[in-house]
């Protein structure tokens, strides 16, 4: 038994936190939060480029680097320290994870090259207006006709889907329901037919549109009519994708509350004397730590791509979502007053925490998957 | 990252599983798991049971070869508690005479005490008791007011100890006591050991919650022990009993974990079998119990692996001991939701009586937990101070 990333992997955090602290301070994440596209074009390629994060996980047949997951997490809880603004999330895990499981040799030979250099940016379009997470919300139709497939209807929250060139659609065929019927297509972010809105956002590190399709010509990707399984799984894995980038940021605001504790006085003394403060940064470090615990052990169930895999994914999403929300929201209190302002960073971790504890679905949406999964 | 056992660890596992294979049977295997270490149920049987294990140095198992262990790795402890557990075997007697004393000794004993005293702890002719907590020492721990003086080659004890779980069974104690009058806080104390049969030591069972006693005051009144039987240097205990306490809050409770999964699946059958368990409410406070339970797995090795690369748990063990204690006290409160009306009534509660079954035992009991072995704020303060490094509370 051996718990603990490796001495390469432990590099590979090294390398991404220096890149990510140079190209992504606060001042930059607040600029590019009030911009339309959300991301700076530049880092975007430096990053595919100098460090080909976007094709880390990608096998290196398909111009990827042929990393695990586990490598994923680790520079996906770098990007959730800083609050990185990109569509990495987007493309190099939902979109790219849902054309690995679900693409033909053909297909992810045409789509991954390009997203795994980040010439591509992807996204995956599935949540609809009605808030669903899972395959009953897919309700967007597929029609084929004479060989050709057309999509009709809506999609919302598409997380970078503003910016994407590529978009993975799940659809469903017409007359069927739950998990049956349901497909993954790819169309083109500027196809005929397809209207793209920027959504005003809560979080606004992390843009979102919403996609309207009108008989918008798709190409299936994978066999039609049978994509459950491939969906469900990139579900999961976008699960704990986002469990360990969560707890990246759990971790930054755990360190903002233990240093302005040390220095902030009042009293004749500084407040993280006072077991008052103090016992709230213990149980901040409890849960951020076992958050740590749940998304790393996650990781690696899916970089094995063992059974275990949907069980921990619903078990770390719940866990790191709480466990992230509660060490934001103590963060806001421990800093008092300059908190709450529009200044202070403390706000920015706050929304990110609320919008990924509901994003793919909130804790107690994960805990009834656990328990159907274990059986209960 | 890697959790799958090495061919020498299979092995070892295979060893283990074929002992408790060919051994946990008739009486043994009745007994059953228990309920923790201050569980009497069966002693006698219990006590049989444990000395089979120690004369096939089960007990020991980490312990040094010289000194009749197996020198077993963490590795090694951990598969050991897992086929231990999974097999159902009894819960075992040595907590605090294996479990806490034993490492003690190996850290700070002399070759003459460690000779003495280990191989009566493998084979289960000594039973040890904890004397550090007094009526005045609690949390604050560093008050201890026992005292004890030398009386030309023997120290003489005089004091109060409280809360001494299973002292009535025990043949010996070790304890904290002040031994250079004028001194305060945790100057000037000395870790003795004292053996209990004698007519300087008084017993008085304290009745607890669950209605059984397994705790008891222990009265010293010019109680005797050899002037060798110190352990660590004179005036230096606090040291020496630290280490006890990283003990306990670390690796002793390695196991909890795997028990307290035999407790869920229990808990599971009795709300699938009332239907509970089909209850938006219930179902999402089993899944919630369910999580946390294999989040205190995951924190385990984690904690484990940094055992074996950094060679000790250090204060990052507080963090088990709050997150586990924790667990099971919400756990215990889920238990009697589940159990629903039928937590109304124990197994008796008339003429004097109190008899109650497992799951009201651990609803009672694990509100001990986030009190012994350092309440949890007491663990807070730990976790803040010397792993966070946020300043002290001026004293």
């Amino acid at each position: 038994m051996n718990f603990a990333f490796s001495e390469e992997q432990e590099e590979l955090r090294r390398t991404v936190r220096q890149f990510l602290e140079a190209k992504s301070p606060e001042t930059e994440v607040r600029r590019l939060m009030e911009t339309a596209e959300g991301y700076d074009t530049s880092v975007w390629k430096q990053m595919g480029q100098e460090l080909g994060l976007q094709g880390l996980a990608i096998p290196e047949e398909y111009g990827g680097q042929g990393f695990t997951f586990i490598e994923l997490g680790i520079v996906l809880e770098e990007m959730g320290r800083v609050l990185l603004c990109a569509p990495y999330f987007a493309s190099a895990v939902l979109a790219a994870n849902a054309i690995m499981n679900a693409g033909t040799d053909e297909q992810k030979s045409a789509l991954l090259p390009g997203i795994a250099s980040g010439d591509t940016i992807a996204a995956l379009a599935f949540t609809e207006p009605s808030g669903k997470w899972d395959a009953a919300g897919i309700t967007l139709e597929a029609t084929e006709s004479g060989g050709k497939f057309t999509l009709s209807g809506e999609k919302m929250f598409v997380i970078d889907g503003h910016v994407a060139d590529l978009i993975v659609v799940v659809a469903r065929t017409a007359g069927t329901s739950g998990t049956d019927g349901i497909s993954f297509f790819t169309v083109r972010g500027d196809a005929e037919g397809l209207t793209r809105t920027s959504l005003s956002t809560m979080d606004m590190t992390r843009k979102q549109a919403k996609l309207e399709f009108n008989n918008v010509v798709a190409e299936p990707l994978g066999a039609p009519g049978s994509a459950w399984p491939a969906f469900s799984k990139t579900l999961d894995q976008a699960a704990v994708a986002l469990s360990n980038e969560m707890m990246g940021g759990a971790q930054k605001v755990l360190e903002m509350s233990v240093e302005y504790a040390k220095v902030r006085v009042q009293f004749g003394r500084p407040i993280g004397s006072f077991q008052a403060i103090k016992h709230k940064c213990a149980d901040m470090l409890l849960e951020v730590e076992s958050g740590k615990s749940a998304a790393y052990y996650a990781s690696w169930a899916a970089a094995e791509d063992n059974d275990e895999l949907p069980v921990v994914a619903a078990l770390s999403k719940a866990y790191c979502s709480e466990a992230y929300f509660h060490a934001t929201a103590e963060n806001i209190q421990i800093h008092g007053g300059i908190g709450f302002t529009w200044e202070h960073p403390a706000h920015l971790y706050f929304k990110r925490a609320k919008s990924s504890e509901i994003y793919l679905g909130d804790p107690t949406y994960h805990r009834e998957l656990l328990a159907q999964r274990i059986g209960i | 990252m890697d959790f799958v056992d090495t061919p020498a660890e299979a092995a070892f596992r295979a060893e283990v599983r074929a002992w408790l294979g060919e051994h946990l049977r008739g009486e043994f295997a009745a007994l059953g798991p228990g309920n923790g270490p201050s569980d009497e149920t069966g002693w006698d049987v219990r006590v049989e049971w444990e000395k089979l294990l120690g004369a096939d140095r089960w007990v020991g198992l980490t312990w040094p070869k010289e000194y009749g262990g197996r020198a077993a790795n963490v590795a090694e402890q951990i598969i050991f508690n897992e086929e231990y557990t999974r097999a159902g075997a009894p819960t075992r007697l040595s907590f605090f005479g294996e479990g806490l004393f034993a490492p003690t000794l190996i850290q700070f004993g002399t070759e003459e005490q460690k000779q003495r005293f280990l191989p009566e702890i493998q084979a289960v002719e000594e039973m040890w008791c904890q004397g550090f907590s007094e009526p005045n020492a609690g949390s604050d721990l560093a008050n201890i007011q026992t005292r004890a003086v030398l009386d030309g080659d023997e120290w003489v004890i005089t004091g109060q100890k409280v809360w001494t779980t299973l002292a009535h069974r025990a043949d010996w104690c070790f304890l904290v006591c002040r031994t250079e009058p004028d001194s305060t806080s945790h100057h000037g104390l000395t870790y003795l050991l004292c053996p209990m049969d004698q007519p300087g030591i008084e017993v008085r069972p304290l009745r607890q919650m669950t209605g059984s006693s397994e705790f008891n005051e222990v009265f010293f009144d010019g109680a005797r022990t050899a002037k060798e039987n110190a352990l660590g240097p004179i005036g230096e205990g606090w040291k020496v009993a630290m280490a006890t306490l990283g003990f306990e809050r670390g690796t002793a409770f390695m196991s909890s974990q795997l028990a307290f999964e035999g407790e869920f699946a229990d808990i599971l059958r009795i709300a699938q079998k009332n239907g509970s368990a089909r209850l938006p409410a219930l179902r999402d406070e089993l899944a919630n119990a369910y999580a946390g339970l294999q989040v205190m797995k995951y924190n385990g090795m984690r904690m484990l692996t940094n055992l074996v690369k950094r060679g000790d748990v250090g204060p990052e063990a507080s963090i088990g001991k709050l997150y586990w204690s924790t667990w099971h006290k919400r756990f215990g409160e889920t238990a009697m939701s589940v159990l629903g009306a039928d937590a109304l009534t124990v197994l008796r509660s008339q003429d004097g009586d109190y008899e109650i079954d497992d799951l009201h035992y651990i609803f009672m009991a694990s509100r001990a937990e986030t009190i012994y072995a350092g309440a949890s704020e007491i663990q807070r303060n730990i976790i803040g101070e010397r792993v966070l490094g946020l300043p002290r509370e001026p004293r």
